[in-house]
């Protein structure tokens, strides 16, 4: 909680680092000024790309006290404004969960070796990238926290397998190992709330540490305050989740 | 991406972005999240030149129903087209 007598500073800027492949891509990173140790967070971008709307959100997580890095996904498929490289990226049926995870584990790791982390990363993503972050905390060993926020594709459908999405998330979820906290609006259509059911009855079933928040007069994408889908009093509430997940999570001993 | 429903078409043309034209050599179809739009989601269309990165591009958003009805219209003046003998070989 912020008081006015505190000291506050931050330092945010593009890096580099070697993602999937070792390829060079970059990233967004901000992080909280001090020696630390703070605790980091991986941001994993939506369909809209690697936006404004999520480097800002990596300059307020690290407004909370972490150290949080955001991986350009799209970083081979060229540059221009995000939007027109998103909309390259969209055309082309998006990018493979195995590029994802090689990059969002690449962004771990850079996390993990910094003096001032302590060794707690949580991942957090929105829309495709809250598919992503449930994909990368079941896949890739380390995260202490997951944040889904309404991700779609989560539960998929047989028919909906492709080769770049070969598995449904949701059948990795005996290998998750960290809490998950779940925000969903109640109104979406991708997840909709059968969908999100159906994650909660696996996240049951496998006897997880979950949290899910489901929120009435909401659908997709409710904290995009640029959006018409943004809903104030819910996304007010759904923030105050989020980093009373995360403080809980990543803060304590 | 998020719906993941996307298909891609070479095409031959022309298009126009701000003030200067360029050529078209594909055209990407999806019906996902838009950006400009007001909806969850929309039906995009983005004319390409691959070769020129990503800005080359003319991009339309519509809602299902005009999605629909352009569909219509294009299919019936093309059949006019032929009709009429206006085909060009090429």
């Amino acid at each position: 909680m912020y008081t006015t007598d505190q000291y506050e500073g931050m330092l945010a800027e593009t890096v580099i680092l070697p993602g999937y492949h070792a390829d060079l891509i970059n990233a967004y990173f901000a992080r909280p000024l001090g020696a630390g140790p703070f605790p980091g967070m991986v941001l994993v971008h939506h369909l809209p790309g690697w936006d404004e709307w999520y480097r800002e959100t990596t300059r307020k997580f690290a407004a909370y006290g972490y150290v949080t890095l955001c991986p350009n996904l799209y970083f081979r498929d060229g540059h221009g404004t995000p939007e027109d490289v998103a909309a390259k990226v969209r055309g082309a049926g998006g990018v493979s969960d195995e590029q994802v995870l090689g990059d969002v584990g690449a962004s771990l790791s850079m996390l993990l070796a910094l003096p001032y982390v302590s060794g707690k990363v949580g991942v957090f993503g929105t829309c495709s990238g809250g598919r992503h972050a449930y994909l990368s905390a079941c896949r890739i060993p380390g995260f202490s926290a997951l944040v889904d926020c309404w991700g779609g594709r989560v539960t998929m459908t047989p028919d909906e397998l492709t080769p770049m999405q070969p598995v449904a998330p949701v059948d990795y979820t005996a290998d998750l190992t960290c809490p998950v906290l779940g925000i969903f609006g109640n109104d979406d259509h991708g997840p909709t709330p059968e969908q999100v059911n159906q994650l909660e009855e696996a996240l049951k079933m496998h006897g997880k540490s979950y949290e899910f928040h489901r929120y009435d007069g909401a659908g997709h994408g409710f904290f995009y305050y640029h959006r018409p889908l943004y809903r104030q009093e819910q996304a007010v509430d759904g923030w105050q989740k989020v980093f009373a997940f995360l403080d809980r999570t990543l803060k304590g001993d | 991406m998020c719906t993941m429903i996307a298909k891609q078409v070479d095409v031959t043309g022309s298009g126009k972005a701000g003030t200067a034209w360029f050529k078209l050599d594909q055209a990407s179809v999806s019906y996902d999240h838009p950006f400009d739009m007001p909806l969850e989601y929309a039906l995009n269309i983005d004319f390409t030149n691959q070769a020129g990165g990503p800005a080359a591009r003319v991009a339309v958003e519509l809602d299902a129903d005009s999605a629909r009805k352009l569909v219509e219209v294009i299919q019936d003046v093309m059949h006019q087209a032929e009709v009429g003998g206006f085909m060009e070989a090429r």
